[in-house]
């Protein structure tokens, strides 16, 4: 079964995605900012990484930048998962080596679509 | 609304679009129709159906049939066939097409143009490799509402995340508030013409490529058969049909058939009525020997 790490300060966010994320057949292992998402990677690299931006602490995209630069760190593949919904973001987002990005609200469809568009299912 | 009104409906509605109800579709057919009863000022659906066979009911019967028709549609929907499309389609066509360096693509039910879109960020994805190639992407739907929201090229931000990739989407798109609107050099790769398939379409063609997908599945057999051989009679003879997951020419016509492990592509039959389940056989050959091999 393969692991999805679900790094966002919302415990409702959270929730949803472990509901969607589960229904895919994903192990669910949780964090509520990059700090406690990076603590997770150095113990064991997930598969796949639903990321939100904006979050206390560590913001995904220094966590995304720290991640990439882990021994392993380029396997994970990382979909963000965020309100900031544009062009620049986005760019940042893929040049720091995010894989896909999900623009919130988001649904089951759209988190399947974005998986398998990078092969995690 | 009586079981009449229901018989008319659906007489109706095959006779303009060829759309086929079953007898348990009562609640689709409400659940539509009721706002267009509601629209021209009508109480229910045995109101609107006495409307529609009165005097001058024709923009009444276009607005039933366009409600009735109009399907979802996503980029990339399926992945397959623009996998097929790039590796498969093209580089035979552009072998086939060396000296006329001209192909013609039919999207024959493109909804609201995500279809054809899809093909031309495939074809500009393309790159050089098209320069000085003129492909043509003539894109037709019965519903002229649909097509003014696909000459617009402006999706919702959820439409644009239901199968495109992020990368298309910051190359092909600029955003505009909230929403997301088609680059303008892709959007003039498309020409949009309302057209209902139950028509004569041989002053469309000839085409290189038609994409037929998720439509037959509305029509009977006797129309299903009429529109494939139709269209194998406006498809070039080494050009490709491409139709969705759940349709099929076998056991309809033999003016097409399967190309091998390419789920949902078809050839035209040269042989037509008489060969018996041929299969055109890509699998030993490269990309650009196809159109030799055939």
């Amino acid at each position: 079964m393969k692991i999805c790490l679900v790094v966002d300060d919302s415990s409702v966010i959270r929730k949803v995605a472990r509901r969607i994320l589960e229904g895919l057949d994903f192990q669910i292992v949780e964090a509520e900012d990059g700090e406690q998402a990076l603590g997770a990677c150095q113990r064991q690299l997930p598969d796949a990484i639903l990321l939100d931006w904006n979050m206390p602490k560590m913001d995904g995209y220094e966590f995304l930048k720290a991640l990439r630069r882990l021994p392993g760190g380029d396997r994970p593949k990382v979909v963000f998962c965020t309100t900031e919904n544009d062009v620049a973001h986005i760019a940042r987002a893929l040049h720091a080596g995010a894989n896909e990005y999900i623009m919130k609200p988001f649904d089951k469809e759209i988190v399947e679509a974005k998986f398998q568009e990078v092969g995690l299912i | 609304m009586t079981p009449l009104d229901y018989d008319f409906l659906r007489k109706l509605l095959r006779a303009r679009s060829g759309l086929v109800l079953s007898a348990e579709k009562h609640y689709l057919v409400e659940s539509r129709l009721l706002p267009v009863a509601r629209k021209a000022g009508l109480f229910n659906l045995t109101g609107l159906v006495a409307k529609l066979k009165g005097a001058n009911a024709e923009p009444l019967i276009v607005e039933v049939v366009e409600e009735m028709t109009t399907n979802e549609s996503f980029f990339f929907r399926d992945k397959v066939p623009f996998d097929h499309f790039r590796e498969t389609i093209m580089p035979a066509l552009m072998a086939a097409r060396a000296s006329s360096r001209r192909i013609r693509i039919w999207c024959a039910a493109a909804a609201t143009g995500q279809e054809p879109y899809t093909l031309a960020i495939c074809l500009k994805e393309m790159g050089k490799e098209l320069k000085g190639w003129r492909v043509d992407i003539v894109a037709t739907d019965l519903s002229t509402e649909v097509l003014e929201k696909a000459k617009s090229g402006v999706y919702s931000q959820f439409e644009v995340q239901r199968g495109l990739p992020v990368l298309m989407l910051i190359k092909y798109f600029s955003q505009i508030g909230e929403m997301w609107q088609v680059a303008p050099e892709v959007r003039a790769m498309v020409k949009y013409q309302p057209f209902n398939l139950l028509h004569d379409f041989s002053r469309l063609g000839p085409f290189d490529v038609v994409f037929c997908r998720n439509v037959l599945i509305y029509f009977d057999q006797e129309t299903k058969i009429d529109v494939l051989e139709r269209i194998a009679r406006v498809t070039e003879p080494d050009g490709f049909l491409a139709l969705g997951g759940a349709e099929t020419v076998v056991g309809l016509t033999r003016k097409f058939k399967p190309v091998t492990d390419r789920r949902g592509l078809y050839a035209p039959n040269p042989s037509g009525a008489s060969a018996a389940g041929s299969i055109v056989n890509l699998a030993n050959a490269g990309p650009r020997s196809v159109v030799v091999a055939r």
